[in-house]
């Protein structure tokens, strides 16, 4: 395709969004709100899965080992955990660690006097221990039954009701946003193509006066596609705008005014958040204007 | 230039045959008419010749190229190297008289200086060069018949197809389009045109191709029309 058609292609695009406003607004509206709502839910699952993730490094399994079991052994037990794909962390408790750690609990202010009440007798002396955490909560099950396998380990200590909750919740809240995004999607490309149809309808004429001296099928739909791609830009940016707005506010609002919410949640910085947020919008708003636009003209412009 | 050879057509709704066996050859800087009553099957011979319709049977060349093998892709290619003039004009009513030329052109992609030296030369064989900025609905029924024209010529078609290019014109503004059609076959251009304006048909002492309930009753050189209802 030449420049000059590619420029008359741009300009009966832009011509026909003018000529039929009001649907081009709708069809923008429609897109705006459903990006708008897609920003809004990737923001929150972006928190959630952030605070998910502080949470996650909560929930940590412990192992425990045989009586009587070598520092060689135990060192060995550490290498097999290391090389586990799904491990975060791991550290090593030793039996003292764990007693003095037991100790400041139990005792508060007095546990330097219990501590030495106990000198050279660790109450605790078999209760060294790996503290793991994982990167991903879902392996968690499968992950103890291979701790539990392994030689010169007594006791898997994990809380799985947690992990399991966390899991659980976490599924939900993303398989919530992607049904709630996909019906969106689906009611923009309607939308957008019934906006090009009513530009082929009111063009039906000089559709088929093109058709008859010779244009081809490229350059009869090119025009509409610049519409569905127009409209489907713009789309993307005003909610990307919105979405910056509303969330810079707010966070900056929670930190200011409320102290709690930043110590339970884990907010993840504005810049962060758009280096994704914008590409992808931007495509999907493209992507919306394209399919849009491609099926409505397949379907009605048939030479 | 065009050949119809035992071209059979029925629409798919319809129990009889629109064009039923016609054969006919039309050569290279030809003038012919080609008249018949309305359900003669004219339309059906102009929809066939553009390739807007597929005949059930027979074979059809234009220009050297054989519809039956021609790929949908290739059709504005040949569509390109025939100008169409209609009963009804067909112009852009949004657009000025010098946009609904230049639009032929953009829509086979012509390089815009092109465009600027092309079309004030076509306006001015028809007639129309001081009319440019005006719209359709300014201009009288010749003067917009002439613009299709212009529109129809521009991209020097081998072929020129006017179908009932003086229906809605009067006797004086006809043979205005008509001596127009002769000049350009003059020049080489391969005129058809469907009519059934007896006057100009009798007057004109072309080629007359007669069809009658979808059958080729006559093909005359410098024939009348041949009025049998």
């Amino acid at each position: 395709m030449r420049i000059s058609s590619l420029l008359y292609s741009i300009r009966q695009g832009l011509k026909n969004i003018k000529r039929n406003m009001l649907f081009s607004l709708a069809s923008i509206g429609t897109i705006v709100s459903c990006l708008f709502l897609f920003g809004i839910i990737y923001c929150v699952v972006v928190n959630f899965q952030s605070s998910m993730d502080e949470l996650q490094n909560t929930v940590v399994i412990s192992v425990f080992f045989d009586e009587g079991i070598s520092d060689d052994n135990i060192a060995l037990i550490g290498e097999q955990i290391r090389v586990r794909e799904e491990v975060n962390t791991v550290g090593f408790i030793s039996a003292d660690e764990a007693w003095e750690r037991y100790a400041k609990e139990r005792y508060k202010d007095d546990y330097e006097a219990a501590m030495e009440s106990f000198a050279g007798d660790n109450p605790l002396k078999n209760s060294a221990s790996y503290e793991i955490t994982l990167k991903d909560l879902d392996k968690h099950g499968e992950f103890v039954k291979f701790l539990e396998g392994l030689h010169g380990v007594r006791k898997v200590q994990s809380s799985e009701a947690t992990a399991d909750g966390i899991d659980t919740l976490s599924n939900i809240v993303g398989i919530a946003s992607i049904g709630i995004v996909g019906i969106l999607l689906l009611v923009s490309i309607f939308l957008i193509s019934n906006t090009i149809m009513i530009g082929i309808t009111v063009r039906k004429e000089e559709i088929a006066v093109m058709k008859l001296i010779g244009a081809t099928n490229f350059f009869v739909r090119a025009p509409f596609i610049v519409e569905g791609v127009v409209i489907g830009l713009i789309g993307s940016s005003v909610p990307l705008l919105l979405v910056y707005l509303v969330y810079d506010n707010i966070l900056q609002y929670l930190v200011d005014k409320v102290t709690i919410v930043q110590s339970l949640f884990a907010f993840v910085p504005v810049g962060e958040l758009f280096s994704i947020l914008v590409p992808v919008s931007i495509a999907i708003g493209i992507g919306l204007g394209l399919i849009g636009s491609i099926i409505t003209t397949r379907k009605h412009l048939k030479v | 230039m065009i050949s119809f050879e035992h071209v059979k057509m029925k629409y798919p709704a319809s129990k009889t045959y629109a064009l039923n066996d016609v054969s006919f050859e039309i050569e290279e800087g030809e003038f012919v008419f080609i008249v018949g009553t309305s359900g003669s099957g004219k339309t059906t011979l102009i929809k066939l010749l553009l390739k807007e319709l597929e005949p059930t049977s027979g074979k059809i060349k234009v220009a050297d190229v054989d519809y039956g093998k021609l790929k949908r892709k290739h059709i504005p290619k040949l569509r390109r190297r025939i100008g169409t003039v209609f009963q009804n004009f067909r112009l852009l009513k949004d657009r000025t008289v010098y946009e609904n030329v230049a639009f032929a052109q953009r829509v086979v992609e012509t390089p815009t200086r092109y465009i600027r030296r092309q079309v004030p030369a076509m306006l001015t064989l028809v007639g129309l060069a001081d009319k440019y900025k005006a719209y359709p609905r300014q201009l009288s029924g010749g003067e917009q018949q002439r613009v299709a024209l212009a529109r129809a010529l521009v991209n020097k078609p081998e072929i020129l197809l006017a179908d009932e290019p003086t229906g809605n014109l009067d006797p004086k503004n006809s043979w205005e389009i008509m001596r127009l059609l002769e000049e350009v076959n003059k020049k080489g251009t391969t005129v058809v045109v469907v009519t059934h304006n007896k006057e100009i048909v009798d007057t004109m002492k072309k080629r007359v191709i007669t069809l009658k309930k979808g059958e080729l009753i006559s093909d005359e050189q410098k024939g009348g029309y041949i009025d049998e209802d």
